[in-house]
């Protein structure tokens, strides 16, 4: 192995780099906040879900890319369940009719995991669960 | 490969071209729906105030009022006849008729200009007719502006949705950066419903129907009428037809 010119410095640098960059995580967990998940609230409208909620918690936007395109595509505007059980593709009409409540659980869930979708950009609270 | 094998396959391709030429175009046969649109114009030409159906579509299609600038955005609109009609009415005729109100919207072409230049398929003609716009694909480049020889197309410079006057939570908005257009109603004719201006025009000037179903009544109007379509000679072979 080569000699590692200024290794005091270097080292030194390296970890307070090191630090840093990880910063975020040493700081919850000092301060407890290391299991932190946000806390959703999840309205159901006494329905249930066209999938079950392990499916739909990881690939929730999966599902919707496939019924956009069913949509948009193909002109096909009724999903079937495995079960038989019909529901209408449709993010604002079937969706968010359930899900009343999107600013605390859509927009908080997607603020922690830091990502932006911009489906609100054009697709419309419901009138109903508007507030 | 051989000089033989190409005179063959020369020879076969030749004999396939003459005597199945339609096989190619085969796609045309499966279709049993052709949406057209029929516009009165003499109906129209009675109530020249009226903006009823661009008022109602507007306000269902969440279309921005930008105002009069360049910027506009459009769905249905009018204008004159004379302008609309330049050529396909002789000079004198235009006395009578220069005048007349005309109302304009995407013709939902036979053989659309802007399917063919769209680089990402965002625009695609549906096998009903419908030449359909997906805002989800549209990158923003206006090649279907620059090819729509109707100028039924608008672009969102910028975010617009402020200029939605009272937002139709059933229907969505667009984002900046995204060419739109009129899609014939497609979110209605899938409930079963008729266009929204065809519904809305008290006088019935606006007609919608099927033209591949000969009992429909747009089929027996066409039958009967006199009617122009619009640039008929770039052969885009509209599917808005303007009963005289």
């Amino acid at each position: 192995m080569k000699k590692i010119y200024d290794k005091g410095k270097t080292l030194t640098g390296l970890i307070i780099f090191v630090v840093l960059v990880s910063s975020p995580t040493w700081y919850n967990l000092v301060f407890g906040k290391g299991n932190y998940v946000p806390d959703l609230k999840v309205e159901k409208n006494g329905k249930e879900c066209v999938k079950r909620t392990s499916y739909m918690k990881k690939n929730h936007m999966e599902l919707l890319k496939v019924w956009r395109d069913e949509v948009v595509r193909t002109g096909n505007r009724t999903y079937v369940r495995e079960d038989g059980e019909k529901f209408e593709i449709s993010l604002s009409g079937t969706c968010l009719k359930c899900h009343t409540n999107k600013q605390e659980f859509c927009d908080r869930c997607h603020r922690y995991v830091g990502v932006t979708p911009y489906c609100f950009g054009c697709h419309n609270i419901p009138r109903e669960t508007r507030k | 490969m051989k000089r033989r094998d190409f005179l063959w396959i020369v020879g076969v391709s030749a004999i396939w071209g003459i005597f199945f030429p339609r096989v190619l175009a085969s796609q045309e046969k499966n279709r049993d729906k052709r949406w057209v649109m029929l516009v009165d114009v003499s109906v129209c030409a009675k109530n020249r105030d009226c903006e009823a159906c661009i008022k109602a579509c507007h306000e269902t299609h969440n279309v921005p009022n930008v105002g009069g600038s360049k910027e506009q955005i459009k769905w249905i609109w009018f204008s004159k006849f004379e302008k609309v009609f330049e050529t396909e009415i002789p000079p004198i005729a235009q006395k009578k008729l220069g005048s007349w109100p005309v109302i304009l919207m995407c013709n939902h072409c036979e053989n659309p200009p802007c399917v063919k230049v769209c680089p990402t398929s965002a625009t695609w003609k549906r096998k009903d007719g419908i030449v359909m716009m997906d805002y989800h694909r549209c990158i923003g480049c206006r090649y279907c502006m620059a090819a729509c020889p109707y100028g039924a197309r608008s672009f969102n410079w910028r975010d617009n949705k402020r200029y939605v006057g009272n937002v139709n939570y059933d229907f969505p908005l667009r984002n900046k950066g995204v060419v739109e257009k009129c899609n014939f109603c497609e979110e209605r004719i899938a409930k079963g419903l008729q266009p929204k201006c065809v519904e809305t025009c008290e006088s019935r000037a606006l007609k919608f129907g099927n033209l591949y179903d000969a009992d429909s009544s747009v089929s027996k109007v066409l039958k009967e009428r006199t009617s122009l379509v619009r640039k008929g000679y770039l052969g885009t072979n509209p599917n808005v037809f303007y009963l005289l």
